[in-house]
């Protein structure tokens, strides 16, 4: 057993998550990841109960890990009891903590959700916050966003929100001390570390790619990784 | 009365639901995209059932978009977790209701996790405490809103104004329900009706009035799949997953899309815009797109609530063909004022998609 099967096995949603698979294909039949993206749940699972370290290495440095949605209908239809959703949560963790995953382009990507929603989760106390959907990242959220977004106090006013105030209700000011305890609990558990972490492999990469990263949204690292793609990824029909 | 096949199945998975005295946790997504649903969630609860609902404003995200896209550790999100136990046990509360399903989804997790294996609930109270110096009780009863809804859905007929039924041919509208994937595809004994053949909004489709449809794809995930989304880069796996969907469904002609799950409403709303934009296609009658609804939305409309109180006017795909199916009555003129009756402004119409 090599050290980074070890490494997995301390993971609860790695023990949970593998039993005995024996490779009918039922988690890749229902999978949507698997009708959009070069992927095969199936494969992954046979590779880990393969305990096989170096294939494991491979898949912590792929763009396979990457593909899921973390929907877990592989969950519901595994005749065996195993979650590969769960498996992939636990090789996404331990790409992050090895630093493999800014080996691929869809691992790299890590740094702009980390410099979204995970700076938003301590600066407001919400994953999301409407000032910053900013329409012209999200052209999907059609021109009623962008109504929105223009008027956003008057719509949250109409709606009934506490948008920005004090008390109770829809998209209120979290308090100091409620913002000051979860960055308190990000630091004892270890999501403080994960983020300097996916900073710091992120930049070593940059300079070994030549691609400016500073502590902007707007430079070229994070707009490279949030919006292209320079391999196909997808399924070939 | 003989029980047979889905409804057979549909009755193997039930589950308690509280019936008063609950602590609320709100969602992200839902706060920014659809506020209206959290006000009228709570407006039903309170002013027309007459039940105890507590919020305590310090109350945060649980983490849940970060976990799924995992910047966020486990050990982290176990925490903020435990954090929402405490300030509802301080608040003398046992009863919790989630407006999240993906929140709904990790709460379940995290109790079946700690369940078969208490070191680590030892462990996340030790976190907690060290962290905020707060302790906390599991919940008694863990609900989704939409558990809540179901539970209350024959009051809400006895006292609504409207019917789910075409008041021109008086017959009953058709529906597709769509499920959020985290309300029971992991735990099914956790939701009404188990992950196969759900029944939590088929219920209330059933009790308002309406028919349920049943197509291929009905438990197809809506495509959130939180990274392929959140990464402009990745949203071509959420509007492929949405399409399957719409493709699907198509041939049955359905009056509506119920949902339960806070991102399924927004993207099976945008994405039908967005793929009348790149290909002319629209799934809905005379141009129209399929009108979309959370299950309060739907509810505040049987009991006659203003449309525009709803938060309907925030709907890339318009509802007011469903509104004039079921007969409502509502001002048009009013659909973009806001509360002082100032006009905002109108919304850009799309390209192909119908907008009024």
């Amino acid at each position: 057993m090599g050290h980074l099967y070890e490494k997995l096995t301390k993971d609860v949603r790695f023990v949970e998550g593998l039993k005995a698979c024996l490779n009918c294909g039922t988690c890749t039949a229902i999978c949507p990841a698997a009708a959009f993206y070069n992927y095969q749940p199936r494969i992954i699972v046979d590779i880990l109960q393969s305990h096989d370290d170096e294939k494991i290495e491979a898949l912590l440095k792929s763009e396979t890990i990457w593909y899921c949605g973390e929907c877990m209908s592989c969950v519901t239809r595994c005749p065996r009891g195993n979650a590969p959703g769960l498996l992939i949560t636990a090789l996404r963790s331990l790409s992050q903590e090895s630093g493999y995953f800014v080996e691929s382009e869809k691992g790299r990507q890590q740094l702009a959700i980390k410099r979204t929603v995970g700076e938003w989760i301590l600066e407001y106390g919400y994953c999301l916050f409407p000032a910053n959907i900013l329409p012209e990242l999200h052209p999907e959220q059609g021109p009623i966003w962008q109504w929105e977004h223009t008027n956003i106090e008057a719509v949250m006013e109409r709606l009934g929100a506490n948008y920005r105030q004090t008390g109770p209700g829809i998209l209120r000011k979290i308090p100091r001390d409620a913002l000051d305890e979860i960055r308190k609990i990000f630091d004892e558990t270890g999501g403080t570390s994960r983020f300097e972490k996916i900073e710091e492999f992120s930049r070593k990469k940059a300079d070994e790619l030549g691609i400016n990263l500073d502590e902007s949204l707007n430079c070229d690292y994070i707009r490279h990784i949030y919006r292209v793609n320079e391999i196909d990824h997808t399924r070939s029909l | 009365m003989k029980v047979e096949g889905k409804r057979r199945i549909w009755k193997d998975y039930q589950k308690e639901i509280a019936g008063d005295n609950y602590f609320y946790v709100r969602s992200c997504v839902r706060q920014n995209f659809f506020p209206g649903s959290e006000k009228t969630f709570l407006r039903i609860l309170q002013d027309e059932l007459h039940k105890d609902i507590f919020e305590n404003p310090s109350h945060t995200t649980c983490s849940g978009i970060g976990y799924h896209s995992d910047i966020v550790p486990f050990e982290t999100t176990m925490t903020m977790i435990a954090r929402q136990f405490a300030l509802m046990t301080e608040a003398g509360y046992k009863n919790l209701a989630t407006s999240c399903i993906t929140s709904f989804g990790l709460y379940t997790e995290i109790l079946e996790t700690w369940h078969h294996f208490p070191d680590v609930e030892e462990r996340i109270r030790e976190h907690l405490k060290n962290a905020t110096g707060r302790e906390f009780k599991v919940p008694e009863n863990l609900s989704h809103a939409s558990d809540i809804i179901y539970k209350f859905r024959n009051e809400i007929a006895d006292k609504g104004k409207y019917r789910l039924i075409n008041h021109v041919t008086g017959k009953p509208l058709r529906g597709v329900e769509h499920i959020g994937c985290h309300y029971s595809k992991m735990f099914p004994a956790k939701g009404i009706g188990g992950a196969e053949y759900p029944y939590v909004l088929t219920g209330m489709i059933e009790e308002w009035g309406g028919e349920v449809i049943d197509y291929p794809e009905r438990r197809h995930c809506c495509g959130f799949g939180f990274r392929q989304y959140l990464i402009q880069a990745n949203r071509g796996y959420s509007i492929a997953c949405s399409k399957k969907k719409f493709d699907s469904m198509r041939p049955y002609k359905p009056d509506f899309i119920l949902t339960n799950c806070p991102g399924c409403p927004m993207f099976l709303d945008r994405w039908q815009y967005v793929i009348s934009e790149m290909e002319g296609i629209t799934y809905g009658e005379n141009g129209f797109g399929i009108p979309v609804l959370t299950y309060e939305e739907l509810a505040g409309l049987i009991l006659g609530y203003n449309p525009w109180d709803l938060g309907l006017q925030v709907h890339q795909i318009p509802v007011e063909p469903l509104l004039d199916k079921i007969g409502i009555l509502y001002d048009r003129s009013s659909k973009f004022l806001g509360k002082d009756g100032k006009f905002l402004g109108k919304p850009e119409s799309p390209a192909y998609i119908k907008f009024s």
